[in-house]
């Protein structure tokens, strides 16, 4: 490399890391800013799509099309009789392919070799169920119930990154909700995405659900300020607030979400959930996702989508073991039914199937 | 986006760096280290497999070229590999030569295929070409919506209709005849491959439009089933490339290795960003790069290139590594550097940045601010900011319609600027280009 490019790459670099310095001066204001008093939002009158409201649905049931075939990395086991080093690489590479990461993995297999000897195993199968065990108990004794509020609206805030299915989960659980009795009010704080409110709209009127809602491009804290101002004048049980999906690595946008939690918090105890929307497909990344989400504005819990596809999700035992959120919900599908509770056993067995 | 996995092979290969001659065993260690590196990436299991063994074998049996150590042969052959693995040479979206140009997206549910469309109409719009958005995805509450909107943002028309999305697609391409335009761009809804009816639905846009290119849309943050969302769709539809969105996250991008090695398709455009112009072609050999640690250097390069003139930077050079570097000095090249792009796509570039500042949201309206206070000082202010009392930093207070804080806060961090540039020029150089670029 000349010398003279070498000092222009230099001089590039310098520039660009003073930005950045300087810069952190328009960062920091931005955030100091007070937001203006918001604009009255339109309520809209919702139509009231009754559904009966079917029995508790059960994860195994919406998972059975998509497990029908044995894995191929456990399938190597079938009928072996030794426990020898491709035995343990193929349950190794069993957890790997659900994406449970390496180093969840990595100690998952150092406690099975201790209990697989203490327990005097004699065949691979034998490992297997072992292991099935070893994370159920692992994801034993959890609260995973959804809080609300001892008196007056619960505030529950949904979080996550682009494209995970907040916007769905809400109306799902806005059915269930409604089906329990407690009127649901929709908040569209999503006023960044086209047409956002709109969807969330028309989910409000297919499930019977108020909403409120702000003009594209409004503070979206106006809208969660509305929202949570408007619920027990309303008769809303339970507002659930969708927020826009967001990068966990934008500090701006972070800053934006710790604003809207501290607006949510104007009712009382609120926000009793705040939801981290994770796509079963996301690989290690999700992690990253929830410790970030979690720093930002503290989540209180999981909700696992798209678990009706060929992804296992198996990031969220890294998640659950190393931050402790507990995955409370899981997406099996495009429906407003399509929820389940999140259930450890037939989560693990969908995990190895 | 490749971050960590840049970190990672950063700490294999500084110790590597030491060694004289390589032994089989320290090959085995290396390749023991990649592949512990690309699975937290997530690339898949089976596409690590076959890499460390490619790797291992011109490992083991390469010559040491005269001018490389044994160590940067290494650092050679894993970064050719992964440029291979991540697709060679830049691919291209097929055109038509009778118009239309029918472009098919597909993928899974949230992978961003609706704003693809987006910026891909608006990236032909840039080229000239004349795009029709068609909202087929029917099932997605609001979906066309999201698509009417965006067109409006670019000018764009988009075309749908409340039938059904292979009716839609039918459709378009006589609207596009009517209305004279050469490219059709077909939004449809998310699907898992394994849902039959709607694959079925697929394959049956597809031979009713028969694209020229259908395009799997693929979210940067997928873990191992990158590989068999996209070794279905192309068993059921037939694949020309990829997009991948989302990578200004810092996902590791295990997906984008694992899914041009499984699928053999092109990778042609990545998305970077929420907006409409967060657009660009996809560089395998770049990628590659930003995976070993090296960050963007090729563009950076060509861009600063391209921006500076060589006898000013070189001056400007000499300041920088004296301490003499002035408000002055920064003003004039704040233009120059204004010339390679926006600030926020050049500091994903950067290598050795942490990775906060990375990803930090450049506000480059800020910088209009930042200069507006420096014009409002006098040219002796600017050479010599310990000058600046009471009453000066009030007039450039106000002649830049700022306030003392912010004119204070502004001196205090150039400051820090300055100091840190002091050092970094007795010390490093930035990082060069693998040997033999």
């Amino acid at each position: 490399m000349s010398p003279t490019l070498a000092a222009v790459l230099l001089i590039g670099i310098f520039l660009l890391a003073a930005v950045l310095i300087l810069l952190g001066l328009g960062l920091a204001r931005r955030a100091r800013r007070l937001e203006e008093a918001p604009p009255p939002a339109e309520p809209t009158t919702p139509g009231v799509d009754v559904a009966a409201p079917p029995g508790p649905p059960r994860l195994r049931d919406r998972l059975g099309k998509t497990r029908a075939a044995v894995s191929r990395s456990l399938g190597a086991l079938t009928g072996r009789r030794t426990i020898d080093d491709e035995a343990w690489d193929s349950i190794e590479e069993a957890l790997l392919v659900a994406d449970v990461g390496v180093p969840t993995t990595s100690r998952l297999l150092d406690e099975l070799r201790e209990r697989a000897t203490a327990a005097r195993v004699d065949g691979p199968e034998q490992l297997v169920t072992l292991l099935r065990n070893e994370i159920v108990d692992d994801l034993a004794g959890v609260d995973r119930s959804l809080h609300h509020a001892a008196d007056g609206p619960t505030v529950w805030l949904f979080v996550g990154v682009n494209g995970t299915g907040k916007t769905t989960t809400i109306a799902k659980l806005a059915r269930r909700e409604i089906d329990d009795g407690r009127p649901a009010l929709l908040a569209a704080a999503d006023t960044f995405r086209a047409a956002a409110a709109d969807q969330l709209a028309h989910w409000a009127e297919r499930v019977g659900a108020d909403i409120v809602r702000g003009q594209e491009g409004a503070d979206p804290g106006s809208v969660v300020f509305d929202a949570v101002d408007a619920a027990a004048g309303r008769g809303a049980g339970v507002v659930l607030v969708d927020t826009a999906g967001r990068m966990h690595t934008k500090v701006n946008l972070m800053e934006e979400l710790k604003k809207i939690r501290r607006i949510a918090e104007r009712a009382p105890g609120a926000p009793q959930e705040v939801l981290l929307v994770v796509d079963a497909t996301t690989g290690q990344n999700g992690l990253a996702q929830a410790r970030q989400f979690t720093e930002a504005v503290g989540v209180t819990g999981v909700v696992l989508t798209k678990l009706d596809g060929t992804a296992k999700g198996g990031i969220v035992l890294a998640i659950e073991a190393d931050l402790g959120t507990p995955v409370k919900l899981v997406g099996v599908g495009e429906a407003p039914e399509d929820l389940v509770p999140f259930d450890p056993a037939e989560f693990v067995g969908a995990l190895f199937a | 986006m490749f971050d960590a996995l840049s970190d990672r092979f950063d700490g294999i290969f500084k110790r590597l760096r030491g060694r004289g001659r390589l032994s089989d065993k320290d090959v085995d260690e290396v390749a023991r280290e990649i592949r512990v590196a690309l699975l937290e990436a997530d690339v898949n299991v089976a596409v690590v497999k076959s890499f460390i063994n490619r790797v291992k074998e011109r490992a083991r049996g390469a010559d040491v070229a005269k001018s490389l150590s044994p160590a940067q042969q290494v650092i050679k052959i894993v970064h050719e590999e992964l440029v291979t693995t991540l697709g060679g040479e830049t691919g291209k979206l097929a055109m038509s030569s009778k118009p239309p140009t029918v472009v098919v997206l597909a993928g899974l549910q949230g992978s961003g295929k609706t704003t693809a469309a987006g910026k891909l109409a608006r990236h032909l719009v840039s080229e000239g070409r004349k795009p029709l958005l068609v909202g087929a995805d029917l099932q997605r509450p609001a979906a066309v919506e999201q698509l009417r909107v965006l067109g409006r943002r670019i000018d764009v028309p988009v075309f749908s209709e409340p039938t059904d999305p292979v009716k839609v697609a039918r459709g378009a391409l006589k609207e596009a005849d009517r209305t004279g335009r050469n490219v059709v761009i077909i939004d449809t809804a998310g699907r898992l491959q394994i849902d039959d009816e709607l694959m079925g639905e697929l394959r049956r846009i597809r031979a009713k439009v028969e694209p020229h290119d259908t395009l799997l849309v693929v979210d940067a943050m997928t873990g191992q089933e990158a590989v068999n969302v996209a070794e279905a769709f192309d068993e059921a539809v037939g694949l020309d490339g990829v997009i991948l969105t989302k990578i200004d996250g810092d996902a590791r991008g295990g997906a984008a290795l694992s899914v041009k090695e499984v699928v053999g398709k092109p990778i042609l455009f990545a998305g970077t960003g929420e907006k409409l112009d967060d657009f660009e072609s996809f560089h395998p050999d770049r990628m590659a790069s930003r995976i070993l640690g090296m960050g963007d250097m090729l563009t950076l390069i060509e861009k600063a290139e391209a921006a500076f003139d060589e006898e000013e930077a070189a001056k400007a050079e000499k300041k920088l590594r004296k301490g003499q570097f002035t408000l002055e000095d920064f003003l004039e090249q704040m233009q120059q550097v204004r010339k390679m792009g926006p600030i926020q796509n050049l500091v994903g570039m950067m290598p050795g940045l942490p990775k906060e500042a990375r990803n930090a949201e450049v506000d480059e309206s800020q910088l209009g601010r930042i200069e507006a206070i420096i014009r409002s000082m006098t040219p002796e202010e600017r050479r010599n900011p310990a000058v600046i009392n009471g009453s000066r930093r009030l007039r450039i207070a106000r002649g830049s319609g700022t306030t003392t804080q912010d004119v204070n806060g502004m001196l205090k961090q150039f400051k820090m600027v300055q100091q840190m540039m002091r050092s970094v020029a007795k010390g490093k150089m930035p990082r060069l280009p693998v040997p033999g670029r």
